[in-house]
């Protein structure tokens, strides 16, 4: 390795970073996602003719807003190659907290509104304490968290439908319009929240950490990084994002729902691999993440109108994800 | 033990260090010394307390007594961040680096760089552009020649990823680099890059400590061998003159290192 070849080596260095991008592996896992939205787009397009219009679209944005909300926390704590199953149960317990606190006991909307978002974060730092100090696995711990707040939710509410949420609670739900399409608070919320977890996951030291714990712990661990205390803000960011959730369900809903949210933890789980996140951790992206949403709205919403029984659609959601963890297998495999 | 009077001082010394585990005495008085730009092989059979010292010397654990002095001034290490802080690095040999990140975030890892000026201070932002000249910069002083600092160190080499993490602690030590078996990883020709590597440390002014279980790896890169028998230092010998045949012996006890203890 003589000085001549460096110099030759470190000419070339930006067809390299090029190449490596071009990799026919690495291709696949970032535009895979975008490919497959546009198929499953196309496919429905091409099955009826509801499907390709801005109101419909439009409802297919709003009905992912809950599970892209969730999917973000999700995506969070999978980068870390954790996983949690109780963001659906917990989202739950956040929507019947704010909106009973505010109907039943009068307390004033927005602090009902906060206390709400409280639970869930609250439940993220129970799940993060009791992986990163008892060191239990993720998996067992938020499949005992969804069972406490499923629990809780229905004890709590007595099953019962929260009715006439004040209006401070669902503003979320309201719309402007660009056009001949409405476009709700919660979509642009959301958006949000995806721009600005796209940042730091890519642009802050915080986010490299999220990577590097979700790859290498002990080499984490040994340049220093808290692993400890960033997995537990991972948990709590994700119960805080589970607590927004839960107020753009109650806003898209107008009631607090005591069942909401039960198939919402796969959803979410099917988004982020979909979007091509490693369920083994340190690889993925939020944007990817986005891409794994719309897909399961695109095939949630076109599955309706198409006519195919809704048992149909969780049989498809299930062949989608194996699929993808398939092809991430496979593409890990290849490039070890 | 009377010193020679131009001896300078060790950069990193012990003096009496003890640590029991219960019954089991790790170590048992143990000294050692670290010049300033040397080379220091530290040999052992298993159980001679060889990575006990290690650790005591870079963080990892507390002797129960002893003192350690960093440039001649007393240190407590309570942990290996402590020890860092004092500007001693460790290369570990299981290649600590993260595989999907690239080579600029894992030289930079923990110790990130942000933008100056707001972006920096209020959005936290990381100026990658700046760590990725750098570390191309700390790649080069090493002349570890790797194309792009924004690829991602999965697609190394096991010899360029120790590169690496050698990178990485020569970057950062101002006083000592500790390679804690750093070639148990790798393949013969990749084992000489890193033998290189170390090398050029400590021609750039950084003294090494290498722990190695391979005799003759250590005998073509160390300035001396500190020989560790039963708890203690029990010599400390120079390569050029000093067969390695013998070493082996010392370290075994089938040879008393009283003899050469000073040589």
């Amino acid at each position: 390795m003589g000085t001549a070849s460096t110099v030759e080596q470190a000419s070339s260095g930006r067809g390299a970073d090029l190449r490596s991008r071009l990799d026919p592996a690495t291709l696949l896992a970032s535009l895979g996602p975008l490919l497959a939205l546009f198929l499953a787009a196309a496919f429905f397009a091409f099955r009826t003719d509801r499907f390709l219009t801005g109101p419909n679209l439009s409802l297919v944005v709003q009905q992912s807003m809950v599970v892209g909300v969730l999917a973000i926390g999700q995506t969070l704590i999978i980068l870390t190659a954790g996983i949690d199953l109780s963001c659906g149960a917990v989202m739950a317990l956040g929507g019947i907290v704010m909106t009973r606190l505010a109907v039943n006991n009068g307390v004033n909307p927005l602090l009902a509104m906060a206390l709400g978002i409280g639970a869930c974060a609250a439940f993220g730092v129970l799940n993060g304490l009791l992986i990163t100090r008892i060191r239990l696995p993720p998996f067992i711990v938020t499949l005992c968290t969804l069972n406490i707040a499923f629990a809780t939710t229905l004890i709590y509410s007595e099953n019962q439908t929260v009715n006439r949420v004040p209006d401070a609670q669902t503003y979320l739900g309201n719309t402007f319009r660009i056009g001949e399409t409405s476009i709700t608070y919660s979509t642009v919320l959301m958006l949000l929240l995806f721009v600005g977890t796209w940042f730091v996951l890519r642009q802050t030291a915080i986010g490299r950490h999220v990577y590097a714990v979700g790859n290498n712990p002990e080499a984490a661990r040994l340049t220093g990084i808290n692993t400890g205390r960033l997995l537990l803000l991972v948990y709590a960011t994700a119960g805080l994002l589970y607590g927004i959730a839960a107020l753009i369900s109650v806003g898209r809903t107008g009631v607090g729902d005591p069942n909401a949210g039960q198939t919402d933890n796969l959803a979410s789980i099917t988004a982020v691999v979909l979007g091509g996140t490693s369920l083994f951790g340190g690889r993925g992206t939020i944007l990817g993440t986005l891409v794994g949403v719309l897909i399961v709205g695109v095939f949630r919403n076109g599955l309706q109108l198409i006519g195919v029984a809704s048992i149909y659609q969780v049989l498809v959601t299930g062949v989608l994800v194996i699929l993808a963890v398939a092809v991430d297998q496979l593409a890990r495999r290849r490039n070890p | 033990m009377t010193e020679p009077v131009a001896t300078p001082t060790p950069v990193l010394q012990a003096r009496g260090l003890v640590k029991r585990y219960g019954a089991v005495t790790a170590l048992d008085g143990a000294d050692f010394e670290l010049f300033p730009g040397e080379i220091l092989a530290v040999i052992g059979d298993n159980g001679a307390g060889k990575s006990t010292l290690i650790k005591a010397l870079s963080g990892a654990l507390v002797p129960d007594e002893g003192e350690i002095l960093l440039d001649g001034q007393p240190v407590r290490f309570r942990t290996p961040l402590d020890a860092r802080r004092q500007g001693i690095e460790t290369v570990y040999q299981d290649l600590a680096v993260a595989p999907a990140l690239n080579i600029a975030e894992n030289l930079f890892l923990g110790r990130e760089l942000r933008r100056p000026g707001p972006l920096g201070s209020w959005f936290r932002m990381l100026d990658k552009r700046r760590m990725r000249t750098e570390a191309n910069g700390h790649m080069q002083d090493l002349k570890i020649g790797i194309r792009s600092m924004g690829q991602a160190v999965e697609t190394l080499s096991g010899g360029q990823r120790q590169g690496v993490a050698v990178a990485r602690s020569a970057a950062f030590a101002r006083h000592v680099v500790i390679m804690d078996e750093p070639t148990a990883a790798l393949g013969v020709k990749e084992s000489h890059m890193v033998l290189d590597l170390i090398r050029q440390v400590r021609d750039r002014g950084l003294p090494v400590i290498l722990i190695s279980h391979n005799m003759p790896q250590v005998f073509e890169v160390a300035d001396r061998v500190h020989i560790q028998r039963l708890g203690r230092r029990v010599a400390v010998v120079e390569p050029r003159s000093f067969g390695m045949q013998d070493a082996v012996a010392i370290m075994t006890g089938a040879m008393s290192g009283e003899r050469v203890a000073r040589s």
